[in-house]
């Protein structure tokens, strides 16, 4: 290592990975990223990959049904742990989504150009995560189809939600993330579906993509307009996402339950579902960029940096999980001591074990570089991620519940059938979206493909 | 007859960004008010060469933003306050500290909603039909080629003026738009 700084354009900086690779043009880019919605034809591997997904589908269909029937006493849930695997899954899901608002929001703001060929997709996962996310509370109410009484509309009982509780503020801000990412991502993208339109090649795919698109044009000045939008989208969407996990764990922090009554909640939520998300990313991205040959638009320079983000909320989260149990000894609260030494030495301390492997000792491999330029390990490294943050929300949601205040009001938690079948039925439900979406939409943002083709060829002009 | 197929404007192809704005400066000092650019991706500064300056986009953003959250903690004041006045042990009713959060994320709801609609709307889509898309090469404004139209309704508008105009910015398959 030298001293002195390397030259930013050096060829032979290895780091400097293209974002895109070189000899692409405007034709080229919206040519190959078409094409997989368009033209190729339908694989054997997605038909088997869609077939599997559907089916798993069927199972949560048939999940969600039994549970209407009998109702949430097929679940493991009972007093004093009525939270369980629903609401694990819930924040579990939710946070996955959040790396999709990251990378278009966050991203976008600081100029991030690596963003350009990842946002599209991760903000379809976002959508699909949130999709999953959204059924759990709703069946965990018990009666879904009472749902609506969170809403506040004039009834004749003539009440209102509780406005004071968090999960009425968790109400609103997951119905506004969800919709301002519906929103972000048709905005987004409105000009790929008037490029889809243009290369129509059927009847039906110039109607649906004629329809989707409303008309647009490209013009200028609707360009000027949209751009305009797209700016302060991303800006109103960057506070939102770190609202959304901040309520989120209110649901948590604001309950008096040893183990969830600390500050610290917030930032290490949020901290937890970018990483969670980021996680997600390299799952789906790393098979996509291979089955469909787009290894130039989502280089080695994006997996790395999204190796290198996921370290460092890891050690964000490490920082949290090191907090906690600070904060429990120091302040001599012995509820909180004797929690902390329950996650340890209780009868759950071989998920927390399994925890702190997952969450903070493997990913500490992404400080070499040979591993975070090494696809197989990124992907399993994702896979356990992953795992590692279903586990914590897990040890946050069921110790705490098992060991209250008072040991006559203590209790064991095993999940059931039912409880597994609806985790992989959503599992399941978010696989096939992706499926759907990968060959319905185009899965790499095309308009801001060709830009990103001009800055580099302007890029190129500057240097000769 | 004759209204079926009036002329809406004469087009021009260009095959690079700085083609295309090269033009544009080009129409507008030559004093053409009613252009329009057709680019497969948003080029900085190309609205404003033609003669676009100020959108409302913004505005309309931050009335969404105040309107949503306004409503929303007004809703939560009149509802937790007014209508339904629950006393628990003596806690202040207008507890506004509880009511931040939701009165956040209307407001996040309402610019959100007003910066998409708002733009859409400024931009008066959903537009099925637009006359532009009448010309053959036209598909080619999604990929790699720019255009440049200049309407019918400018008052400087000639039609085989404006034509030999277009071509001397050394357009391209400069043809003729009609509204059918």
């Amino acid at each position: 290592m030298s001293a002195s700084e390397p030259p930013v354009n050096s060829p032979d900086l290895r780091r400097l990975d293209p974002v895109l690779a070189p000899g692409h043009t405007y034709a080229s880019v919206t040519d190959k990223i078409a094409a997989v919605v368009l033209t190729r034809p339908l694989g054997i591997g997605w038909l088997a990959g869609f077939t599997v997904a559907f089916g798993v589908v069927m199972v949560l269909f048939a999940s969600l049904a039994w549970l209407i029937i009998k109702g949430v006493g097929i679940w493991g849930i009972n007093v004093p742990i009525g939270w369980g695997f629903a609401i694990v899954n819930f924040v579990w899901w939710i946070g996955i989504g959040h790396a999709g608002t990251l990378i278009s929001a966050i991203l976008f703001l600081l100029n991030q150009k690596w963003r350009t060929s990842i946002n599209r997709f991760a903000e379809a996962m976002t959508l699909f995560a949130v999709a999953c996310a959204g059924i759990f509370p709703l069946i965990h109410t018990g009666r879904p189809w009472m749902a609506f009484y969170m809403f506040p509309y004039p009834s004749t009982m003539g009440v209102w939600p509780q406005f004071r509780s968090p999960l009425i503020w968790d109400v609103f801000a997951v119905s506004t993330y969800g919709t301002v990412s519906l929103l972000f991502w048709f905005v987004g993208l409105l000009p790929d579906l008037a490029t889809l339109r243009d290369r129509a090649k059927t009847r039906t795919q110039q109607v649906i993509y004629g329809a989707l698109s409303l008309g647009w044009r490209n013009s200028a000045h609707h360009w000027h307009r949209y751009q305009s939008a797209y700016l302060l989208l991303a800006g109103l969407a960057t506070p939102l996402v770190l609202s959304v996990h901040t309520v989120v764990s209110f649901d948590f922090s604001v309950a008096i339950v040893p183990g969830w009554h600390t500050t610290i909640f917030p930032p290490y939520f949020v901290a937890g579902a970018i990483y969670s998300g980021f996680a997600m990313v390299l799952t789906l991205a790393i098979p996509l960029r291979k089955v469909y040959g787009l290894e130039d638009f989502i280089t080695m320079r994006h997996l790395e940096n999204m190796a290198k983000v996921m370290l460092a909320t890891g050690l964000i989260v490490a920082y949290g999980y090191f907090v906690e149990f600070f904060m429990a000894f120091y302040s001599g609260n012995k509820f909180d001591v004797f929690l902390a030494t329950q996650r340890l030495h209780g009868p759950y301390s071989h998920f927390y074990f399994a925890l702190i492997l997952c969450n903070i000792l493997t990913p500490q491999l992404l400080w070499f570089e040979k591993v975070r330029r090494n696809v197989v390990a990124l992907f399993l490294m994702s896979l356990v991620i992953n795992t590692g943050m279903w586990l914590e929300r897990f040890v946050i949601v069921v110790i705490s519940l098992t060991r209250d205040f008072m040991p006559s009001a203590w209790g064991r938690y095993s999940a059931t059938f039912w409880d597994y079948s609806t985790f992989v039925g959503t599992l399941g439900l978010f696989v096939m979206l992706i499926f759907l979406f990968v060959r319905g939409l185009p899965a790499i943002a095309i308009s801001e493909m060709r830009e990103l083709v001009a800055h580099q060829s302007n890029g190129k002009k500057e240097n000769e | 007859m004759e209204q079926r197929s009036q002329l809406y404007g004469v087009m021009g192809e260009f095959d690079t960004p700085e083609q295309i704005m090269a033009a544009a400066r080009k129409t507008h000092e030559a004093g053409y008010k009613r252009v329009t650019a057709y680019t497969p991706f948003p080029i900085e500064g190309l609205a404003e060469a033609i003669g676009f300056k100020w959108t409302a986009v913004p505005l309309l953003t931050m009335i969404g933003g105040l309107g949503g959250g306004l409503t929303g903690f007004a809703m939560q004041y009149w509802m937790m306050a007014v209508s339904y006045p629950l006393n628990i042990g003596g806690r202040p009713l207008n507890s506004w500290p509880a009511f931040i959060p939701v009165t956040f994320e209307l407001t996040i709801l309402g610019a959100a909603s007003f910066a998409v609609f708002g733009m859409l709307a400024l931009n008066k889509l959903p537009e099925p039909y637009h006359p532009v898309f009448n010309v053959d090469r036209f598909a080619h404004a999604s990929t790699d080629k720019f255009f440049l139209c200049i309407e019918a309704r400018d008052p400087k508008f000639n039609l085989a003026e404006t034509a030999r105009f277009l071509r001397g910015l050394n357009a391209q398959h400069v043809s003729e738009v009609k509204d059918e």
